[in-house]
């Protein structure tokens, strides 16, 4: 308000917000262009995310809650906007933070800094599993051992893995995540473009795993990655963690030189379907939604083959295999031969002889881009 | 025109790992008004010290990358033809990252 008189050259400044018609707009929301307040874009955020809660029915009274809390701004702003709407409209969640620590040395510290903080600021329990925890190695140690180049595999299948195996030892009811529109639009495309039908299918449902063990919940899904940055700057939260994101984007991982990043890597991949979304994005902000229902509209034709979706012998977690990517890794790792699982497996523990002749020779290459170093997993 | 320049989500460690820059800017030559086109190629010139490509894509920020002039969208301001003042308060977070 004080700037407003001063500012009244600027072209959209005078205006008022659309939905009070009283205080000047801070914000054009991209989901509907409205032009709207301070006051007003917190109460429709909110308000939103309680509706998509209680419309999908995502939780039952009582349940206990893990958020997986990367210190970034997804998780940050849901575990505020969670622990918030659990008050307001007694929703009687056990709320918790959880995070994995990879044992990266001077990676995930910032970030779990963060997590600590949320801890005090909303009052929410955390637990930190690391790496060692769950799997008894640290992402130093399997550097250590396998070397700079094919470290990514492990930290991307462990990472998979390891907010579920998280939350079986904790013996939580729900996990859920910080994915948003622009997260799950990104992953809609990269599903199209690698063919994955199996996974195009479940990628945009709200609620993952519902016959397993524990679900997993998206309450951001239809929640602009724009407002989700936004929210904290106008309410000046502690927001000092974004800077570990784009640490992770300047230098993924180990790569020694950033700038040697391969454009061939599954990272950059996924880099490019998001610069294409936020291209989108600028030219009409629905695309996302819209990508978002394209994706919830596909029906496979009931004669199309899926691949079957078993479980691990070993750990039991989902797996198409006698034993998942994880236990392969782990087995390698544990017997002194860190490349089994890595690339085109000979003689390894799944029989792939047999199934080589079947697949084409792509596929053993696909099915490790497509686990990327990224925390976005479907 | 004084100017206090913030950099977050990320883009700060494009220019020296500051978050806050307080500048000095100077009014383009023949004209009465400094917009946000000027002042983009300004920064981009004299704050960004590497990976511009990472700030800006054409004459505008990278899609992705969120501008706030004194704490308001500049999506409602004009875009690269925002006005800006002596003591303005401009915010540019990048969003393009994992969390």
């Amino acid at each position: 308000m004080e700037a407003s008189e001063g500012k009244s050259k600027k072209p959209g400044a005078s205006r008022l917000c659309c939905l009070c018609n009283q205080r000047r707009p801070v914000l054009k929301r991209p989901k509907t262009l409205q032009q709207i307040c301070r006051e007003c874009f917190y109460e429709v955020f909110e308000e939103e995310i309680h509706q998509v809660i209680v419309g999908n029915r995502l939780f039952k009274s009582g349940e206990r809650v893990a958020i997986g809390a990367s210190g970034g701004k997804d998780s940050t702003v849901l575990a505020y906007v969670l622990s918030e709407l659990n008050r307001r409209h007694n929703y009687g969640l056990d709320l918790f933070l959880l995070s994995i620590d990879e044992g990266i040395t001077g990676y995930r510290d910032d970030s779990l800094e963060t997590v600590k903080r949320n801890e005090v600021q909303y009052g929410l329990p955390l637990q930190i599993l690391s790496y060692k925890d769950l799997y008894g190695w640290t992402m130093d140690e399997i550097v250590k051992m396998i070397g700079l180049k094919n470290n990514c595999t492990f930290c991307g299948v462990f990472r998979r893995q390891a907010l579920d195996r998280g939350a079986a030892l904790l013996k939580v009811d729900k996990l859920v995540t910080g994915h948003n529109a622009d997260d799950i639009a990104e992953t809609v495309l990269l599903n199209i473009l690698r063919g994955d039908i199996a996974r195009l299918s479940r990628c945009t449902s709200i609620t993952t795993g519902e016959d397993g063990p524990i679900p997993r919940c998206k309450p951001f899904k239809y929640t602009y990655e724009k407002e989700i940055v936004i929210y904290p700057s106008l309410l000046k939260l502690n927001f000092d963690t974004l800077t570990y994101d784009i640490r992770m984007l300047i230098s993924r991982s180990w790569t020694t030189s950033p700038p040697n990043v391969s454009i061939y890597s599954p990272n950059a991949y996924r880099g490019f379907a998001r610069e294409f979304i936020k291209d989108l994005e600028r030219l009409r902000p629905r695309a996302i939604l819209d990508i978002i229902k394209s994706g919830e509209d596909f029906r496979i034709a009931t004669t199309t083959k899926m691949p079957e979706q078993g479980t691990c012998e070993r750990c039991g977690y989902i797996s198409s295999q006698k034993w998942c990517k994880a236990c392969v890794l782990l087995e390698g790792l544990n017997r002194g031969l860190p490349k089994m699982g890595i690339g085109r497996a000979r003689g390894g523990v799944n029989g792939d002889h047999k199934k080589e002749t079947k697949k084409p020779p792509a596929s053993a290459a696909k099915s490790l881009e497509s686990k990327q170093c990224g925390s976005l997993d479907f | 025109m004084q100017l206090t320049l913030e950099f977050g989500g990320g883009l700060e460690l494009l220019c020296d790992s500051e978050k806050i820059h307080k500048v000095n800017v100077d009014l383009p030559n023949g004209e009465d008004d400094l917009t946000m086109k000027h002042l983009l190629s300004w920064v981009r010139t004299n704050v960004i010290k590497e990976r511009p490509e990472m700030f800006m894509k054409g004459d505008t920020v990278r899609p992705g990358v969120l501008v706030l002039v004194n704490d308001c969208d500049w999506e409602l301001s004009g875009q690269l033809d925002t006005t800006i003042e002596d003591k303005d308060v401009i915010v540019f977070i990048s969003t393009l990252h994992g969390g």
